[in-house]
């Protein structure tokens, strides 16, 4: 009697696995497929964690902290996940930062107006987009190399352009200048609706919220990013089938700048000045957080949700590193890391990858 | 009156004579082997019909219409559709967007004009109904077999209402099964009144589906022949040579 009750019982088991797991595929095959939702579980666990171990992690302040960090990278990252799509890679996005920043203080600095200053450093901005764009759409050179040269000339002209200078002396728009940058929602105060848990996002993070909903939108709903993920998935037959490839490629890179640039400009105003230096490196960080969130260097594949989750991710444990008296001097070593990890994981996938970090295979 | 004549057709690339004085005509709903070894010239020719580049003299005439197609885009007005051997199919896209790719639906105003997913679904489910195959239009191309993406890239060109669809080796690569599938296919593209052109070195599908056989050797015509009124063995000896012309 025993033992067939201990058999019977194992058998019951068994079945009840087994439908779990078809109920699963039918209803969540999309989502265990997808990287974004494994890592969102990864940062997750991670911020409860950092919580329970951490009191001053899990505050307000450290949330307002974490997310106006990891905005403009999550914002480039939106602009990268356009161009990882097509099949190339943009590494310009850093120096492009820093030109726009400049072209942006050089004209605050002689005391014109804050939207001729920003309207000017987008144009600059795009303008190197335009160059990357042109050289690797429609002359057909490898995206790596064109955006390599840029990577020099943006950061070069961004030197010379400023004379080696930091500048800061902004002129009568200043204060507006700062308030783009600084500004915050909602805002705490003694007789507000707003309770204290509640983190005072920063602009950065709200603009990084709009832009991340529009693409994901525009992904979702037009033609453009059909033809989008078709030319990474298969350039010859879209090509074939009468998408505009070389248009296509060309606005993507244009994007990628356009959204250097607005990351360069809420930087610019958070911190009152314009430094030559600024976004130096950040093409890596942006590079990494999209891979991590799912985008493939191969191409053809990325969401913008998935950019805006690896960049949070990573940033989250650059911040937890922090918290835990590691030298900041570190956070190179581990965004190379996160790098090579989230591209093997992702190798030869669509990205379903960390998820074998947290399924453990039957039989 | 042909859907297609092909009137002393040539083709040279530089000092390299490709095709020389090839005449042949497609009848709608008609199926046509275009065999050959290989550089008989069957690539060329193929890419002459669906519009890659002009002929160097001589002449195609689509419904008694001569046309002088620069790009296949001119070629796919005139209702002539090409199945490539690599398919053209994009393997992150799923088998409707791939049929639609291109020509995607649409409705809304700009700027919020958006894809038009259902109808492209409901669409691609009725073309792959109609070829009596099992792709659903749902399905990642990726995860598909070699049979369903024929049946995808195939219904594309059933979206278009070709008249003439070119099959550059469409069972080269594929099990037997999906050989019978993809031969099947064909056959439904005849029932509606489809031509095809097939390019094929292999014998047993050429003799299954086709009409009519048409063998190139060294860029030029040397057998246009109702299927039944030959042999396997005869063809054979057309393409190596064995047997001079029939």
């Amino acid at each position: 009697m025993q033992p067939n009750q201990v058999q019977s019982s194992q058998e019951g088991h068994a079945s009840i696995a087994d439908i779990v797991g078809i109920v699963e595929q039918s209803a969540f095959q999309k989502l265990r497929t997808s990287q974004a939702f494994w890592v969102s579980v990864a940062l997750f666990v991670l911020v409860v964690f950092m919580t329970m171990l951490e009191p001053s992690f899990g505050t307000a302040e450290n949330a307002t902290n974490i997310t106006r960090n990891f905005a403009p990278i999550a914002i480039m990252g939106l602009g990268m996940t356009v161009v990882l799509i097509t099949g190339g890679i943009d590494l310009s996005v850093g120096s492009v930062m820093g030109l726009v920043a400049i072209v942006a203080g050089v004209l605050l600095t002689a005391h014109y107006s804050w939207y001729v200053a920003f309207i000017a450093g987008l144009l600059a901005g795009i303008a190197c987009g335009a160059f990357n764009g042109f050289f690797v759409a429609y002359i057909g050179m490898p995206s790596f190399v064109v955006t390599l040269g840029m990577l020099s000339v943006a950061r070069s002209l961004a030197v010379v352009l400023s004379g080696n200078q930091m500048l800061y002396q902004f002129g009568p728009d200043a204060p507006i200048v700062k308030a783009i940058g600084q500004a915050k929602w909602p805002i705490h105060s003694p007789d507000g609706w707003v309770p204290n848990w509640i983190p005072q996002f920063s602009s950065h993070f709200w603009v990084m919220v709009v832009m991340a909903l529009a693409l994901g939108w525009v992904f979702i709903f037009t033609a453009w990013a059909r033809h989008l993920f078709a030319i990474g998935g298969n350039e010859t037959a879209a090509r074939m089938t009468g998408v505009p490839v070389d248009k296509i490629k060309f606005q993507a890179y244009v994007f990628s700048s356009f959204c250097a640039s607005i990351a360069s400009l809420l930087l610019l105003g958070y911190s009152g000045s314009a430094i030559n230096a600024v976004g130096t490196g950040y093409e890596l960080r942006v590079i990494a957080g999209t891979v991590i969130g799912g985008a493939s260097l191969m191409g053809g594949y990325g969401t913008a949700f998935g950019a805006v989750i690896g960049s949070a991710f990573l940033e989250v444990v650059r911040n937890a590193l922090l918290m835990a008296g590691i030298d900041s001097n570190w956070q190179g070593a581990f965004v190379g890391i996160f790098i090579i990890l989230a591209v093997l994981l992702g190798m030869g996938t669509s990205g379903r990858s960390l998820k074998s970090f947290f399924i453990i295979k039957r039989g | 009156m042909s859907l297609l004549e092909v009137q002393g057709v040539g083709k040279s690339f530089g000092a390299i004579r490709a095709l020389s004085d090839v005449s042949f005509s497609i009848e709608p709903g008609e199926v046509a082997g275009l065999m050959g070894d290989n550089g008989a010239g069957k690539s060329t020719m193929v890419k002459l019909i669906s519009g890659n580049f002009p002929p160097s003299e001589g002449e195609i005439r689509v419904d008694g219409k001569a046309c002088h197609f620069h790009k296949p885009l001119d070629a796919r007005d005139e209702g002539i559709e090409v199945v490539y051997q690599d398919l053209a199919l994009a393997d992150n896209l799923t088998a409707a967007q791939n049929v639609f790719l291109g020509r995607e639906l649409k409705k809304g105003i700009w700027p919020f004009r958006i894809l038009d997913k259902q109808a492209m679904i409901d669409r691609s489910a009725e073309l792959f109904g109609e070829l009596k195959s099992e792709t659903r239009p749902r399905d990642l191309v990726k995860k598909m077999s070699g049979g369903q993406r024929q049946a995808v890239a195939i219904a594309r060109t059933r979206l278009s209402n070709a008249k003439l669809v070119l099959m550059d080796e469409p069972t080269a690569a594929i099990s037997v099964r999906q050989v019978a599938e993809v031969l099947d296919l064909i056959r439904r593209m005849k029932a509606r009144g489809v031509a095809v052109i097939l390019i094929s070195h292999r014998m047993p599908d050429v003799f299954a589906v086709c009409d009519r056989i048409v063998v190139l050797r060294r860029g030029t015509k040397v057998a246009d022949k109702p299927t039944d009124q030959t042999s396997p063995e005869e063809i054979t000896g057309l393409i190596t040579g064995a047997i001079r012309a029939a």
